[in-house]
């Protein structure tokens, strides 16, 4: 996707991207030559139509996990896959009841998504649980907050 | 009002999703690029016993070369179970390692990943599923091509759910796709069913490797004589009309221990490795 200034005939240059937790996704853009902006402002069923192709929105730099889109989207067994040597170092942490409550406030079809960033976040720390404190951490961490 | 549409703007597209798309079947590519051939077992109606035929093949071409099936009829997966393959299956630092049969053989599945007895769930997204269902699946079927530590194998069987699409999915993402073989049942009904679907993978550009008809009469667990089970004769009828070779006829029988090689499951091989079909 890109966007243009129709005034200047220039292509808009990319400034930031935002996911605000609520499944939605909103990135910004400024024409480099008059420096109108304009905000992408994708609702949550666009975000997660995307989001379904098991790409990252916004571009991702790194190699996912092996199978990671897998591993996030269907409900394996308890004990179905074993960590093997080398395999993934980052812990998957657990949702508490609270944080389990607060997440299901966001919109059914766009939870995955959300959740997702919440655990990455997470992850990335090494915090073994996602209470409603971490997740209020996460957007402040995120520059969501206000969202 | 006139204005440059996409591709009259040169500069980068921020999003990178093709970019994404194209780097994800890169990774398919890669990950096969030890992987002799890809061989889809298809058809086009459920219950002719594709999946039995799918390991009669991995069995017997184990037997003489490197073997993995993957099981891409995510939502009803029965060949895993059927080769002996078990869980749990184990995630290494840049792939999940198969299962492995006794006989060698490599083998994914969602059974192998789903609770006893459990359907296939989705997590997320809890409505509007139907929306999204095709994508989420493919996407599945794409990590178990490029994220399964398959290592070196002269092939790589794939059991494909009843029906075109699957087979169309399947070549999207592995162009490189040797063929298919084609599984029936000897009714009418099946040659209706699956020859819409050979239709199907044709035009999709997948060569078809040969028909084989499934249970071609009942073989007697005790005196191994083949009696009628079915009427018709759709295998040789639809290796006629689409040019291919019947490359068996296998009875059904009451128990796996009374299959034999002269059911021609050696011909199926021979196709599936890209041997000549009678050498």
């Amino acid at each position: 996707m890109k966007f243009l200034c129709l005034d200047c005939d220039e292509q808009m240059g990319f400034e930031e991207r935002q996911e605000p937790g609520d499944g939605t996704f909103a990135a910004a853009f400024r024409c480099p030559s008059c420096g109108r902006g304009v905000a992408m402002l994708a609702n949550p069923m666009e975000t997660q139509l995307v989001g379904s192709l098991g790409v990252k929105i916004g571009g991702s730099t790194l190699d996912g996990d092996a199978m990671e889109f897998v591993r996030d989207a269907v409900v394996t067994g308890d004990t179905a896959i074993e960590a093997g040597a080398g395999g993934p170092a980052r812990v998957r942490p657990r949702w508490s009841a609270e944080g389990e409550a607060r997440l299901a406030r966001v919109p059914g079809f766009v939870r995955g998504m959300v959740k997702r960033i919440y655990a990455e976040w997470a992850s990335e720390r090494g915090i073994p649980e996602i209470t409603p404190a971490v997740m209020d951490q996460a957007r402040s961490d995120l520059g969501l907050e206000g969202m | 009002m006139t204005f440059r549409t996409y591709n009259d703007v040169a500069g980068e597209d921020r999003s990178r999703l093709a970019e994404q798309v194209g780097a994800q079947r890169a990774r398919v590519a890669a990950r096969l690029h030890s992987v002799r051939r890809v061989v889809a077992v298809l058809s086009g109606k459920g219950g002719v016993g594709k999946s039995y035929v799918a390991a009669r093949i991995a069995r017997a071409a184990a037997a003489v070369s490197r073997v993995g099936v993957l099981d891409a009829d995510l939502r009803s997966p029965t060949v895993a179970r059927l080769l002996g393959a078990k869980g749990p299956v184990r995630l290494t630092e840049d792939a999940l390692e198969p299962a492995v049969t006794a006989d060698g053989i490599r083998v994914m599945s969602t059974d192998l990943l789903l609770a006893e007895g459990a359907p296939l769930r989705w997590r997320e997204p809890a409505t509007e599923r139907f929306v999204w269902r095709g994508a989420m699946e493919t996407g599945a079927l794409r990590e178990f091509l490029g994220d399964v530590g398959w290592g070196d194998l002269d092939l790589l069987l794939v059991d494909l759910p009843p029906g075109a699409d699957g087979a169309t999915d399947l070549v999207a993402l592995v162009p490189e796709l040797a063929g298919a073989v084609v599984v029936t049942i000897p009714s009418e009904e099946a040659r209706r069913s699956v020859a819409r679907t050979m239709r199907a993978a044709s035009e999709a550009g997948i060569p078809l490797l040969g028909v084989v008809e499934n249970m071609a009469g009942y073989r007697c667990g005790d005196c191994g004589a083949v009696g009628p089970l079915f009427s018709g004769d759709a295998g040789a009828v639809l290796a006629g009309e689409f040019s291919l070779p019947l490359l068996a006829r296998i009875p059904f029988v009451p128990d796996s221990a009374s299959a034999s090689p002269e059911d021609g499951v050696d011909a199926i091989v021979r196709a599936c490795l890209g041997r000549e079909v009678g050498a």
